[in-house]
């Protein structure tokens, strides 16, 4: 395959963030807008054209005679050299998740470029006050997104998990003169970057001890005979195995090197995928305009960590005991975050914590893979999901920030009855809402019909667990669905227009969105992605009593939800006084801001950071107000020396020469 | 004789030639075509730069002994000739205004061959391998300059500036060759080779003055403490434009000379004697030019002292006594030489249109002149050696070059030079802070500096902003000091 393809898909999102970051403020907002997202479709052709011919034109490079799916560096380029092992190269790197992420990450973030030309103006037509500056915005992160995912090592993927977390952090501030929003945004890249300290320290250990940076090797052994670095077969983990356990693997603290590394680069996962317990970001995250929320915080940034388990999981296959904490925070973390959903006012934040929970879901489904129960099902249940996940919560999003858009409020007791005003947003938010509760034949039922069977390989526990997450998943979508759209509506005011259904560049997206959340479940992805390259029939793997179970479950829940939520009845009030410690507590989202500010206020700051301001303030101020006094105090001592008079001069000169001679004399005797 | 060894002299010779046409112009050519003397002389100078690197570029300025061993060119000499040329062409740029100018209308052509002179005095003392040579290259490096410092004549302190110069001058002159007297006393030769072998095995007291009366004289040329004493007098006193002169190209030029001596000629007493004369001097410089630098109001005095510091600064390029120092020195000089003039050119482009030189006065002049200050601020920014400045990389690779020499004293002398930093930005930030964080009126209005001036401040801003980032020049730097001759000397 050529450079030019790959190049490009990075080159015109940096170029667009360069030329509508400078240029942006001397065009029109319109023109601004139109550019931003005429090179985001660029670059979604691109993206599908790399994805079609790495995926089905079966050029030898991409599969072999066997049919398995290969990794491909189109380029790797060295950017500094340290040492003859220390080197960093930046490269363009194809294998089926990465082919995957690209038609995920381009859709998604084509249809935010075409939804944000309406959604940012207001109901006079006039756009928003930095406008051009959030399109650039758009086009840093796009540019950020793809390039960690195509990244062939884990510096790379560094650079960018760094670059996608700063164009995260300027879009949840975009309302920079919104209080709540700037400090959301310092909120959302502290906690990050705190997980990515972790990270860091991972990526040292694993490739100090590995002696590489690059996934091909990290991840497999090169295969002989082939000319090149450049082709290797996917899942072979002997050669890092070689590495980790050969003469005496390195332990520290009674675990192995390997597993410290790996646990430390989940810790960074879990800060960009908001595992509990550094997710307190991603509620506040909502800050930032809806289209953002859709693109970054629903469908791609926050599934960085689960790409980037799944790129390392033949690494993970080796440190099972990763792998099981990995299935704990994630199972726990999915329900956390159901429990807090089910009683949420604002929709976005019904919708952030749905995420949460849905990410959860994936990590579960990695935890659990094993390549003996269905040839790791796990993994492909887990990107499948990711794929399906994105489409649809994209799409809840985008609804819901019509809906905003609409009502001018986030919270859905503004909203109620909106069904006979906003019909083509009723009708795909329902689809929206069918797909994630997982019923057939919606998108979600295929792909958590696959991760609740690689459950049940792992142990009925996790299976009977995440069913219960399932089920309470579609309680809380179908509670939110009917408390927007079903109801009495609310008066319109005199001299109000009534809501209305928005303009074609906010409802295209959602009609496309909701056309793919309809089919992609049928799409055959076990052929396309497995742990191994290795295609399977998926049919083969499908379990139809888990998916009637699964099936009976959110139908359940659905009935439920309705039963409550349909109509205005006082069933919920009541459940609600039934148990109001646990009502409290979900609606507060089980106190974790407090808890977390409580450690920084009351611990950290008064324990360490007041005496370290002190011992700056008073030792090293001191030091350095004392050495300027001193230096003020010779200086002024020695002015005489420069007298003006040429006698002097010249005495001084000759003495300085004698002295330096019989000094050294002196020193020499 | 074999007269194809003038052909060694290239760069000499095509100067001479530069030198003869400007004279020819300011004598023969009609008094309304005079004008033009300046811009002639630049693009002369440029011709011969271009020149210069041209034969370089081509190869053909391989290592050259002539004359009997009294003369030598290698390709780093040639590039330090070259760095020193484009020096000067700036500060011919900056000085056109100055040079057209009411008070130089008689003498005007007098600066252009004074100055050219003076080049080429520096050039032999670059390119000498015999003291006689490299004496003459030293006086006609300084006299010329005493006349400079003085065509000012209308003002009084030129004249005094340039008494209290020649005075100073030629009692270094005097000392400087009392020690060579007893070197060749010792030695029975002026040849730098001759003496650097007849001293292998010889050390003593009469030596050990030598060589302190030696620094002391090229210490004079590089205003090192306590040689520098004249400094502050003649660079406040003298023409803005002869000052600028003065403290970057006879700086370089200087520095560059001193290292040949101390490698070639007193090599072998290296880690004996002037390792640890030159440490003091190292110490005394950055130090006391700081100290004094902190009081200074007048701007061309404060610059005077920071220009003293700076000379220490450089001189760690000469204790290194390897490629690497001797490569970070001449980017140092080169580095030096963009950040200097851009400061000389904002204080002389301010001292044209309105006069004043006082710190004071330049408070607020970001209001009034934003160019002009960014300008200012950038020349004492890189001065200070902040990144990513060229002044900052050429401190880099000047303490790298001393550290590499590995003793541990060394890493002291460093770590000495690092504080002095520190002090040195407090009062390049002295000035930053008059310009830009000042509220009050400022005292020079707004005014339109001439188009030779704006072009010279483009060119040295340009070189501060890119020099350091275009990594090649100090590789390349580097590359030709690797395979220079002097790395002979700096083996042993």
């Amino acid at each position: 395959m050529e450079m030019t393809i790959p190049v490009l898909i990075l080159a015109i999102p940096l170029f667009m963030f360069l030329f509508l970051g400078l240029l942006g403020m001397k065009m029109s907002h319109k023109l601004a807008g139109t550019l931003g997202t005429l090179g985001m479709g660029t670059i979604l052709v691109l993206s599908y054209y790399t994805a079609f011919q790495y995926f089905f034109s079966g050029a030898p490079e991409f599969i072999n005679a066997a049919g398995e799916r290969l990794q491909y560096l189109v380029f790797d380029q060295t950017w500094l050299q340290f040492t003859e092992k220390l080197v960093i190269k930046v490269g363009f790197f194809l294998d089926p998740i990465s082919a995957m992420m690209l038609v995920v990450i381009t859709t998604i973030s084509f249809m935010v470029h075409l939804y944000s030309m309406g959604y940012m103006r207001d109901h006079h037509g006039v756009y928003e006050h930095g406008f051009q500056r959030f399109y650039a915005f758009l086009s840093l992160f796009s540019f950020s997104m793809l390039g960690l995912v195509v990244a062939p090592n884990i510096f790379q993927t560094y650079i960018f998990w760094e670059l996608v977390g700063a164009s995260s952090y300027l879009l949840i501030g975009f309302y920079y003169t919104k209080p709540s929003a700037v400090s959301a945004s310092k909120k959302a890249f502290i906690v990050t970057r705190f997980a990515d300290l972790g990270f860091l320290i991972g990526i040292l250990v694993l490739s100090y001890y590995g002696g590489t940076f690059n996934f091909a090797e990290l991840t497999s052994a090169p295969v002989e005979g082939l000319a090149g670095v450049s082709q290797v077969s996917l899942g072979t983990a002997e050669g890092i195995k070689a590495m980790f356990t050969n003469s005496a693997a390195p332990v520290f603290m009674g675990a192995s090197v390997l597993t410290w590394a790996l646990v430390l680069i989940f810790m960074g996962c879990m800060g960009k995928s908001a595992m509990m317990p550094l997710h307190i970001w991603l509620p506040d995250a909502m800050e930032g305009p809806t289209p953002v929320s859709a693109l970054i915080h629903a469908a791609t940034m926050v599934v960085a960590g689960v790409y980037l388990v799944a790129r390392l999981f033949p690494l993970y296959l080796m440190e099972t005991a990763a792998l099981d904490i990995i299935t704990v925070v994630g199972a726990l973390t999915a329900f956390y975050a159901a429990m807090v959903a089910c009683v949420q006012v604002d929709i976005k934040r019904v919708l952030a914590f749905s995420t949460i929970s849905q990410i959860a879901f994936m990590m579960v489904s990695l935890g659990v893979a094993r390549p003996e129960f269905h040839e790791g099902l796990g993994y492909m249940a887990s990107m499948f999901h990711l794929f399906t996940h994105a489409m649809f919560k994209a799409l809840l999003f985008l609804g819901a920030g019509a809906l905003i858009h609409a009502i001018g409020s986030n919270d859905y007791t503004a909203m109620h009855g909106l069904r006979k005003y906003m019909p083509i947003t009723h009708w795909t938010f329902l689809i929206g809402c069918l797909a994630i509760a997982g019923i057939i034949p919606f998108s979600g039922f295929f792909s958590k019909d696959e991760i609740l069977s690689s459950c049940l390989g792992y142990s009925w526990v996790a299976y009977l667990w995440m069913s219960l997450v399932a089920g309470m998943t579609a309680f809380y979508m179908f509670r939110l669905y009917y408390l927007i759209f079903w109801w009495k509506e609310h008066e319109t005011p005199e001299g109000h227009h009534a809501p209305h259904d928005q303009p074609w560049t906010m409802s295209l997206p959602l009609i496309f969105l909701a056309a793919v959340s309809c089919v992609a479940g049928f799409i055959p992805f076990g052929e396309l992605v497995s742990w191994n390259g290795h295609p399977y029939d998926f049919m083969a793997h499908f379990d139809w009593s888990v998916a009637a179970v699964s099936l009976c479950v959110a139908v359940a829940a659905i009935v439920l939800a309705t039963v409550m939520y349909r109509k205005e009845n006082p069933l919920p009030s009541k459940m609600r006084n039934a148990l109001p410690a646990l009502w409290t507590w979900c609606y507060h989202r089980f106190y974790w801001d407090e808890l977390y500010m409580f450690i920084t206020h009351s611990i950290i700051f008064r324990s360490v950071c007041r005496p370290l301001a002190w011992f700056d303030r008073h030792i090293i101020d001191g030091t350095m107000d004392a050495f300027a006094t001193v230096t003020n105090k010779v200086s002024e001592a020695i002015k005489p020396l420069q007298s003006g008079q040429i006698q002097m001069y010249v005495w001084y000169y000759l003495i300085g020469a004698l002295a330096l001679g019989v000094v050294t004399i002196l020193c020499l005797l | 004789m074999d007269y194809s060894q003038f052909l060694a002299m290239k760069q000499e010779i095509a100067l001479l030639v530069v030198f003869l046409l400007v004279f020819l112009y300011d004598t023969f050519m009609p008094k309304s075509t005079q004008k033009a003397l300046p811009a002639f002389s630049i693009i002369l100078m440029l011709l011969a730069t271009a020149a210069g690197f041209c034969s370089h570029c081509l190869g053909s300025d391989t290592t050259v002994v002539a004359f009997a061993g009294m003369y030598e060119t290698s390709a780093v000499i040639a590039a330090i000739k070259g760095i020193l040329n484009i020096g000067v062409v700036i500060v011919l740029l900056q000085s056109i205004k100055w040079a057209n100018g009411e008070s130089m209308l008689m003498r005007r052509g007098e600066f252009y061959e004074l100055l050219l002179v003076t080049l080429f005095g520096m050039y032999l003392m670059i390119s000498a391998r015999h003291f006689l040579v490299f004496i003459i290259g030293l006086e006609s490096a300084s006299l010329p300059l005493a006349a400079m410092v003085a065509l000012d004549k209308n003002r009084y302190e030129s004249h005094e500036a340039a008494v209290k110069y020649i005075l100073t001058a030629v009692f270094s002159s005097a000392v400087f060759m009392m020690g060579l007297s007893f070197v060749y006393g010792l030695t029975g030769s002026l040849y730098f080779e001759n003496i650097y072998f007849a001293l292998t095995n010889q050390l003593n007291m009469l030596l050990v003055i030598a060589i302190a009366f030696v620094i002391s004289g090229i210490g004079f040329k590089l205003s090192l403490v306590p040689f520098h004493l004249w400094t502050a007098d003649v660079y406040q006193g003298a023409p803005t434009s002869v000052t600028s002169y003065l403290s970057v190209i006879s700086k370089g030029a200087a520095a560059f000379a001193f290292l040949v001596i101390l490698a070639q000629v007193f090599g072998p007493v290296y880690s004996k004697v002037w390792e640890w004369m030159l440490y003091a001097l190292i110490i005394l410089t950055i130090t006391v030019g700081n100290l004094f630098a902190i009081r200074q109001r007048n701007m061309k005095r404060f610059l005077a002292f920071s220009s003293v510091s700076q000379a220490g600064y450089i001189m760690l390029g000469v204790i290194a006594m390897n490629a690497m120092g001797m490569a970070a020195m001449m980017y140092y000089i080169l580095v030096y030489i963009f950040s200097n003039l851009a400061a000389f050119g904002v204080i002389g482009a301010i001292e044209n249109a309105t006069g004043k030189v006082s710190m004071d006065d330049y408070r607020g002049l970001y209001k009034t002149n934003p160019r002009l200050s960014v300008a200012m601020m950038l020349a004492m920014f890189s001065l200070a050696g902040i990144p990513p400045f060229a002044g900052f990389f050429s401190k880099f690779f000047i303490f790298t070059g001393a550290i590499n020499q590995g003793s541990v004293a060394i890493y002291v002398l460093v770590l000495i030079a690092l504080i002095n930093t520190i002090i040195s930005l407090y009062y390049y930030l002295l000035v930053v802070k008059a310009m830009f964080i000042s509220e009050e009126e400022c005292v020079i209005g707004w005014f339109r500096s001439s188009f030779s001036e704006r072009l010279g401040l483009w060119i040295t801003v340009g070189g501060i902003l890119l020099l350091g980032l275009v990594s090649c020049v100090y590789s390349s730097l580097l590359n030709l000091a690797e395979v220079s001759p002097m790395n002979m000397y700096f083996m042993s």
